[in-house]
């Protein structure tokens, strides 16, 4: 019974085509918007990026360190390694600390306020992808 | 009765089961910490713990009720009789045949000889109680008891340890093994030695356990935390402990 109510309840994941180390679709089949990006990506509840990244973000305090800045990622990646990147960095490389955003299959001990909810929807991943574009340096 | 080795003897023999952190990197949380946080630590009379420590060593010559016997009038004067003992928990209960931790061991006393209901988990008479016979430990090693009907539990401790969990997928060994000192945002990552427990811990502006300790971090994962008082919650205490043995007992500790 309960099984059966999670699953109904379950929102599926949109499907993806990886090819080589790149998501080259958006996931909404349209582009995102980076300010609204931005704001996902600063806001420590619900992007979590600056837990462990650096960037761009003068007025963020306490930004972590396990990870490289985020400065500059739109000129070192395309946008479907951009995708691939957020939505399962594991993926890229297996031991990474960084979590997949888009992912719901796999994990353990979920609490019951995240099950079967990935970490970010598929239209906030790509509101993630436009922002981290305009990162150039 | 339960035979206590050195904490040499327990590393040479490789009993501290995977300490991945080399023993001669191991550091307390306390090292981590602003000086301000240290000082406070330091000096019993900044403390805030001390307060429930006195509340502690009140209700240890309190009887609970008119026909009930005191710790005291069975243990004595705590400074003698409890000194080491906090130092060496979880250790194994004969009656119920698992290891316990040290408030279960508080609560046994009071269902088996003082015929009193268990004080509630978190709750300050039992904060009060802890933190007063783990004083009587402070200075000394960390020391558990090396008895082999608590390695299985242990061994399951440290599989938890290393076990991925919650919607972030994070393992307790990703963030404390193997990024202790790197900041997770504003706060530096200690590596997990329950070295000063019960705690104050000035976000919660109150004294907790190891066990609500574990939860939070349980939490900050987004996993289920485990109920207080669940053996897993245990075992991985029991870990924990294992994995510091030798390192010294700070309690009441402070913490950011
Ligand atoms: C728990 C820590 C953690 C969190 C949270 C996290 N990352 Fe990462 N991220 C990493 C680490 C570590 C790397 C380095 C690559 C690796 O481990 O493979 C990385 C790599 C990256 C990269 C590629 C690195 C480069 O050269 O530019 C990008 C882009 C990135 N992260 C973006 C994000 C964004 C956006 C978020 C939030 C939505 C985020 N990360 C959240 C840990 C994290
Ligand atoms: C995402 C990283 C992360 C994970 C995963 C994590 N912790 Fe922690 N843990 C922390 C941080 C950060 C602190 C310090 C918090 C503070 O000072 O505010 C901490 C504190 C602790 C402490 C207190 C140490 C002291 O000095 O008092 C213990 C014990 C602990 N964690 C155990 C665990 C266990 C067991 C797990 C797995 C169930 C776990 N942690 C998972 C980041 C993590
Ligand atoms: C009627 C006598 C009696 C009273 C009262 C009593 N205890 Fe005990 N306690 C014992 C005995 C006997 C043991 C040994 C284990 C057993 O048989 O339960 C013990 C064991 C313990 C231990 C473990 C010691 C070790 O070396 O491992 C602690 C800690 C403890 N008691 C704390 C308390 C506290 C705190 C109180 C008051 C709330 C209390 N006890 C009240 C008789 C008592």
């Amino acid at each position: 019974m309960a099984a059966l109510l999670s699953s109904a309840t379950a929102q599926p994941l949109v499907k993806y085509v990886v090819t080589g180390d790149a998501i080259p679709d958006s996931l909404t089949g349209s582009p995102g918007d980076a300010a609204r990006g931005r704001a996902i990506v600063t806001n420590r509840q619900k992007g979590l990026c600056l837990l462990c990244h650096t960037g761009p973000f003068a007025e963020e305090r306490f930004q972590g360190d396990l990870a490289p800045s985020l400065a500059g990622a739109g000129s070192r990646w395309t946008e479907g390694q951009l995708r691939l990147r957020i939505v399962d960095s594991r993926r890229v490389t297996p031991s990474t600390i960084m979590p997949s955003y888009y992912r719901i299959d796999g994990l353990t001990r979920v609490g019951a306020a995240w099950r079967d909810r990935p970490v970010l929807s598929a239209a906030e991943i790509e509101d993630v992808v436009a922002f981290l574009k305009t990162l150039r340096e | 009765m339960i035979r206590l080795v050195l904490p040499a003897a327990l590393l040479a023999t490789g009993f501290a089961l995977a300490a991945d952190i080399p023993a001669n990197e191991r550091r307390s949380g306390f090292d981590f910490m602003s000086s301000s946080t240290q000082q406070m630590q330091r000096d019993d009379t900044l403390n805030p713990a001390m307060l429930w420590v006195a509340e502690g060593e009140a209700q240890w010559s309190e009887a609970p009720a008119a026909a009930a016997k005191s710790c005291a009038s069975c243990h004595g004067d705590a400074v003698g009789s409890m000194r080491g003992v906090a130092a060496r928990y979880p250790a194994f209960d004969e009656r119920r045949q698992k290891p316990v931790d040290l408030q279960q061991r508080i609560n046994l006393c009071r269902e088996t000889h003082q015929q009193q209901p268990a004080l509630a988990a978190e709750s300050r008479p039992l904060l009060g109680l802890a933190a007063y016979i783990g004083l009587q430990s402070r200075g000394l090693p960390v020391s558990p008891p090396q008895d082999a009907r608590l390695q299985p539990a242990r061994s399951r401790g440290a599989a938890l340890f290393n076990t991925a969990m919650g919607q972030l997928n994070f393992s307790c060994a990703q963030c404390h093994n193997d990024n202790w000192g790197h900041r997770l945002a504003g706060s530096p990552i200690p590596q997990a030695h329950p070295t000063g427990y019960p705690i104050y811990r000035l976000e919660w502006q109150g004294m907790g356990s190891l066990q609500r300790r574990l939860r939070n971090c349980m939490t900050g994962v987004r996993a289920e935390p485990l109920p207080y008082g669940a053996d897993e919650l245990v075992e991985l205490e029991l870990y924990l402990n294992s994995r510091a043995a030798g390192m010294t007992v700070e309690t009441p500790a402070v913490r950011p």
